[in-house]
């Protein structure tokens, strides 16, 4: 198989994958078949959605790396996008389902609760790479595209942070995706590492 | 479009057992005429083995059974727009069972209540200790429909039976030196799968325990249920007994109680010692006092409705119970004493 093939079929997968989900998600949450509390399902499932596919993002640079698969670097903005359409419908959950559009409850949720804080901050660059990622732009930007892009280290700390404080007593999930998040980051040691010299030096 | 090539062992949506089938696929069998068969098997093993063997096959077994209960009517209450019987017993915090809201219905249904034995003692001239069906027959059960405020701010209304603590309390006599009241919640890792998996039993030490003041204890608000809905307690919501104090945050009612100890000091409480910051010993709803991590100003009521229901409403002091219960922390710091 071509490996203009193999993108395709792959990028398929990933369609499917993301979109079933989340549809099935809402139809039965419409139709009040989500358990007694709706809201926070889908306020659960479209995070911990967000915080996986951001994982699977950022574990396809080391993959094809460790596998000599060149081509699986052309799914990775798919994936990302996918990651910030989960963590889009998840502020959306919030914001219209828990919050129920109080404006001035939101302001304060945001300002006095740091796991939520430090969610939105996330969001706030993960918007910024999405936007980014239209091919026209990335050509204008040039080297500094990469510079804003590297950003998603910083990401993927903040979301395993808003993670780990937004549970009441079970940390062995969080610290799970902390672990996870930490492991994807040691693949990438050498770069990181040159990063954060020519940032401080 | 993805095209799914079967391959020669997959199970297509049409091999699925309907869970109906599934359930009388005994008598299915019988009626198919294989009865012969299963007597030849049964000669062959001793019929504790085979209850064993079978016990998923019964729908008894598969959902635990609750019984109707005799009580009286809340005639006061009944305007409260209730919370559907549903969603009260399949949306629960009961840790000992699972900590994600499905987990204890879904872990639970083989909960055995009886026999059950409830001691209470300490502080006291006469200490007692109840049977199954001392619950249910030594007082006269009332129901009550009680607002139910979670400290994760969502909110239900439950028309709970059972009967008052105070009437409990006076039974067994407390002594002067009778000030606080502790309460305890069986321990049986092997019946309590959260308690025997930390990641399960969401991190909380167990066995869970909680305590009122004596004078909370007494107050006729405070209920020690034994059902809901016109029946028992179903074991996801703290079967067999259970204590409400309806002002107070939903993890202060502690469910399927074993022991109450009268005692002369404050004796420790289970989310308070995990999170002392977060959960105080009175624990008593406030909407001018946020958890550290999200506002307790407005709850979201769990009614009917799915996704849209607008239930965000606005919580009361005390759970709106104030008139029967604020005098009890008249002069007290309520933004200390949390």
């Amino acid at each position: 198989m071509k490996n203009d093939t193999k993108v395709l079929l792959l990028k398929v997968l990933i369609h499917l994958g993301a979109l079933i989900p989340l549809v099935n998600l809402y139809f039965l949450a419409f139709n009040d078949k989500l358990g007694a509390d709706p809201v926070e399902s889908v306020i659960h499932f479209t995070g911990i959605g967000a915080f996986n596919l951001l994982l699977i993002t950022l574990s396809v640079s080391p993959i094809a790396k460790l596998t000599k698969q060149g081509y699986l670097l052309n799914v990775r903005r798919l994936l990302g996008l996918y990651a910030y359409t989960y963590a889009l419908f998840h502020l959306v959950n919030f914001l219209s389902f828990e919050i129920q559009f109080d404006g001035a409850l939101f302001i304060s949720e945001v300002w006095k609760r740091p796991y939520i804080t430090i969610g939105m901050a996330a969001f706030f660059l993960l918007t910024a790479l999405s936007i980014t990622s239209i091919n026209k732009l990335k050509r204008k930007m040039g080297k500094s595209w990469q510079q804003l892009h590297n950003v998603s280290y910083i990401i993927i700390l903040l979301v395993a942070i808003h993670f780990y404080w937004s549970v009441k007593s079970e940390l062995t999930s969080p610290l799970f995706y902390f672990a996870m998040a930490i492991m994807l980051l040691l693949f990438r040691y050498k770069k990181i590492k040159r990063l954060l010299l020519s940032t401080f030096n | 479009m993805l095209i799914n090539i079967p391959t020669k062992n997959t199970l297509k949506d049409c091999n699925v057992t309907d869970e109906s089938v599934y359930l009388e696929r005994r008598s299915l069998l019988k009626k198919m005429g294989f009865l012969g068969a299963s007597a030849v098997m049964s000669s062959a093993i001793t019929s504790t083995a085979q209850a064993g063997f079978f016990s998923d096959d019964d729908k008894e077994k598969v959902k635990f059974q609750t019984k109707a209960l005799n009580f009286s009517k809340d005639s006061t209450n009944e305007h409260l727009l209730r919370t559907p019987e549903n969603k009260v017993i399949s949306h629960n915090n009961f840790y000992e069972f699972g900590a994600q809201k499905d987990q204890p219905l879904a872990l639970s249904q083989g909960f055995d209540v009886a026999p059950w034995q409830l001691k209470i003692s300490g502080e006291c001239d006469n200490p007692i200790t109840l049977d199954y069906d001392n619950l249910t027959n030594m007082f006269p059960l009332e129901e009550r429909i009680y607002r139910l405020r979670c400290v994760e701010a969502w909110s239900m209304v439950i028309p709970w039976i059972g009967f008052s603590l105070a009437d409990l309390l006076k039974k067994v006599a407390p002594n002067s030196r009778a000030k606080y009241v502790a309460f305890e919640t069986l321990y049986d890792p092997k019946q309590m799968p959260g308690q025997a998996d930390r990641r399960l039993g969401g991190g909380l030490l167990f066995p869970y325990v909680e305590a009122l003041r004596i004078d909370e204890a007494m107050n006729p608000l405070t209920l020690m249920s034994v059902g809901l809905y016109g029946k028992t307690l179903p074991p996801q919501n703290g079967a067999p007994i259970r204590l409400v104090v309806p002002w107070k945050y939903g993890f202060k009612s502690i469910k399927s109680i074993v022991g109450i100890k009268l005692l002369e000091h404050k004796p420790p409480t289970t989310w308070n010692k995990l999170a002392p910051k977060e959960y105080g010993f009175y624990a008593n709803v406030n909407p001018n006092h946020d958890h550290p991590r999200w506002s307790q100003a407005s709850e979201r009521s769990i009614t009917t409705g799915g996704l849209f229901s607008r239930n965000r409403v606005a919580t009361l002091p005390f759970n709106g119970y104030g008139e029967e219960v604020a005098d009890l922390y008249k002069g007290m710091d309520l933004s200390k004493n949390f």
